[in-house]
């Protein structure tokens, strides 16, 4: 039997508003992630990638489409908040652009709370916190406030929080925005090493053309259309060699 | 792991002056039911503390703690000699106000029925109950005197031979106890010209109704001191106040004085109640709604805190919902938050309140039960408070906090 994909959209369709004033920021988006496969995301603003990561991380839910998760039919019309919200702690991870700890809790806390969430006892959660932040190598800065966080140590605690859950699925919108070119490379080749160490799919959404090389797959999206991104690939290449 | 207290953490500062301010404004609530409460107390201490099972007082008045009664001290007798009285005196009592040290002193005056009453049964601190018919007196350390000391009233100096606490009029001031002769003296005192005065202007009335000519005897007596005038003197007493006989029943008592069409009597239950009815009723009620503005004052504005305490984590909240946070995780941050500043703030009027209110120059009784129906109420204030924060919260997209 094969494993379920850690990501398969179908259709996907999102429009804001009606009549005059409809927009359509998502047509037909159709997407299959593998379980430890980078995507990239690429496109310029107002594409319809946050849209579609919104989506897809059963934020917004899509006017029309499937959105399946680990094997899971998750949007294919009405769910509850608490439905949606028990699904997204359990099995998806979350990295922003800017890194959004919670500005009350220290570095470890960040990724114990989400652990506590789905349920693990507080030393448990706080040990793998740890074990967590090690392996990405801001151990030393775990009791420190994010505001006492460089912004790479920032992005990475995100990241072990975003892996806290163990999740099927991380979505990252511009992770490296506020980075320099060293530290964002980094952040890029930490997303490939936990989607192939953890078996996690991960969609990276990204205008860094610098580091394409380290995704798996890159998808293009313009006026809401997404397509796979031969050229940004051909150019990726030429780049890495 | 508790986000309230993680969040209180980081903004410690803010958190403990919002407190402070929330407990002073709860003492501020404490402090007013006390002061009700203290009012209610200073009001019935007189009376409670007399003991009296009856009060016979001036016909159609409602006592002398409501209105001005007078009486003939022949009416001691009269009531004495009723079947299941075992007891009667006379009652005297009224406010002064003297100079004394440079500052108005001002002091109710208690008559006490020498010798069957000496003040034995007062709340005495200090000294001794009263050891002779005249010059002593018996007065509250809120008047500020001490043991020994001497006080010029009328035309006479009293020496304090005892100290009590909290025996206080209704209108807060300071009792003094004396014989009911010597309190009759402060009352009745005149100055030598007023009494000059009088007796002139008594013996030109006595001229002019032809009183002189037909009673000598009274026209001689006129031009001296108003006591030895028998069929003239006016009443001077307040009241008589009678103790029943073991047994007796109250009302059966006061059915057989009804008769007499010179006098009221009230149970003690029933001049309590004319007491708190009458004279301090609008002060109690002015208090008792004064502190349930203050408490819905204190409700809003914890509301209003909680409120804008939670307008700053909005963000986290929504961080908190993309993550996945349930709703109770959520709800639950804001309604702790309340609850720990309700509780937390509530200590702190208790405490700057329980080394204030001594200081206050009314009684200020802050009972146990206010205590608990208070700390009810500030749970109640602190659950409501955090409704609009959380309703707040529960608007907040997840989606928000990306933007």
């Amino acid at each position: 039997m094969t494993e379920p994909l850690a990501l398969e959209t179908s259709g996907l369709t999102k429009v804001y508003g009606s009549g005059h004033t409809e927009v359509v920021a998502l047509r037909d988006a159709s997407m299959q992630v593998r379980r430890g496969e980078v995507v990239a995301l690429l496109g310029p603003s107002g594409a319809g990638k946050s849209t579609f990561l919104l989506c897809v991380g059963l934020i917004n839910p899509p006017t029309r489409g499937t959105v399946t998760i680990g094997g899971k039919l998750m949007q294919d019309g009405p769910r509850s908040l608490g439905d949606l919200r028990r699904f997204r702690r359990e099995h998806i991870g979350f990295v922003f652009q800017k890194s959004n700890l919670i500005p009350f809790l220290s570095a470890i806390e960040n990724v114990q709370v989400v652990g506590e969430l789905i349920g693990r006892p507080s030393s448990v959660a706080r040990r793998r916190a740890k074990e967590l932040l090690d392996a990405l190598g801001v151990g030393k800065r775990a009791f420190n406030m994010p505001t006492q966080l460089s912004g790479g140590e920032q992005q990475r605690v995100t990241v072990a929080r975003a892996l806290a859950n163990q999740p099927s699925l991380i979505l990252a919108d511009e992770p490296t925005a506020a980075l320099d070119s060293v530290r964002g490379r980094q952040v890029m080749e930490l997303f490939r090493d936990v989607a192939h160490r953890h078996g996690t799919g991960v969609i990276v959404v990204t205008h860094d053309h610098r580091a394409l090389d380290v995704f798996d797959t890159i998808y293009e999206m313009e006026d809401g259309l997404l397509k796979p991104a031969a050229s940004a690939i051909a150019r990726a290449t030429v780049a890495h060699a | 792991m508790n986000l309230a207290v993680r969040d209180i953490r980081h903004s410690l500062g803010r958190f403990v002056l919002t407190t402070l301010g929330v407990g002073m404004l709860l003492m501020v609530v404490m402090g007013m039911g006390g002061i009700y409460r203290g009012l209610v107390d200073d009001a019935l201490v007189v009376t409670r503390g007399i003991g009296a099972d009856l009060w016979v007082v001036q016909r159609d008045t409602r006592g002398p703690f409501a209105e001005v009664s007078r009486l003939p001290r022949s009416l001691v007798d009269r009531v004495a000699a009723v079947p299941g009285v075992t007891d009667a005196r006379e009652f005297v009592f009224h406010t002064i106000q003297r100079e004394h040290r440079g500052k108005p002193l001002r002091m109710g005056v208690l008559g006490l029925g020498w010798p069957t009453d000496k003040g034995e049964g007062l709340p005495l601190i200090a000294g001794r109950p009263l050891a002779q018919n005249h010059f002593e007196m018996i007065a509250d350390e809120s008047l500020g005197l001490g043991l020994g000391e001497r006080l010029r009233l009328g035309k006479d100096t009293y020496t304090v031979v005892g100290l009590t606490r909290w025996l206080v009029a209704s209108g807060g001031d300071g009792i003094a106890c004396f014989t009911s002769r010597d309190a009759q003296a402060i009352q009745f005192d005149e100055p030598g010209e007023s009494i000059r005065l009088e007796r002139q202007a008594r013996r030109a009335r006595a001229d002019e109704i032809d009183f002189g000519r037909t009673q000598p005897g009274v026209l001689d007596r006129a031009s001296g001191p108003a006591q030895n005038l028998a069929a003239l003197p006016g009443p001077s007493i307040s009241a008589v106040i009678a103790r029943l006989m073991p047994g007796s029943d109250p009302a059966s008592v006061q059915r057989s004085m009804s008769g007499w069409s010179d006098v009221t009597t009230y149970t003690g239950p029933q001049q309590e109640e004319l007491l708190l009815k009458g004279s301090v009723d609008r002060a109690r009620r002015q208090i008792l709604l004064f502190r349930v503005l203050l408490t819905i004052i204190s409700a809003v504005i914890m509301a209003l805190i909680i409120y804008t305490l939670t307008l700053d984590k909005l963000h986290p909240i929504a961080l908190l919902k993309l993550i996945g946070a349930p709703t109770h995780v959520i709800a639950g941050l804001i309604l702790q938050q309340s609850l720990i500043m309700g509780v937390l703030a509530y200590g702190v009027g208790y405490l700057i309140g329980t080394r204030l209110f001594p200081l206050f120059p009314r009684r200020v009784l802050v009972t146990n039960d206010d205590l608990l129906r208070l700390a009810g109420i500030v749970l109640v204030i602190s659950v409501l408070a955090s409704l609009l924060g959380i309703w707040k919260a529960m608007r907040v997209a997840p989606n928000e906090a990306i933007g």
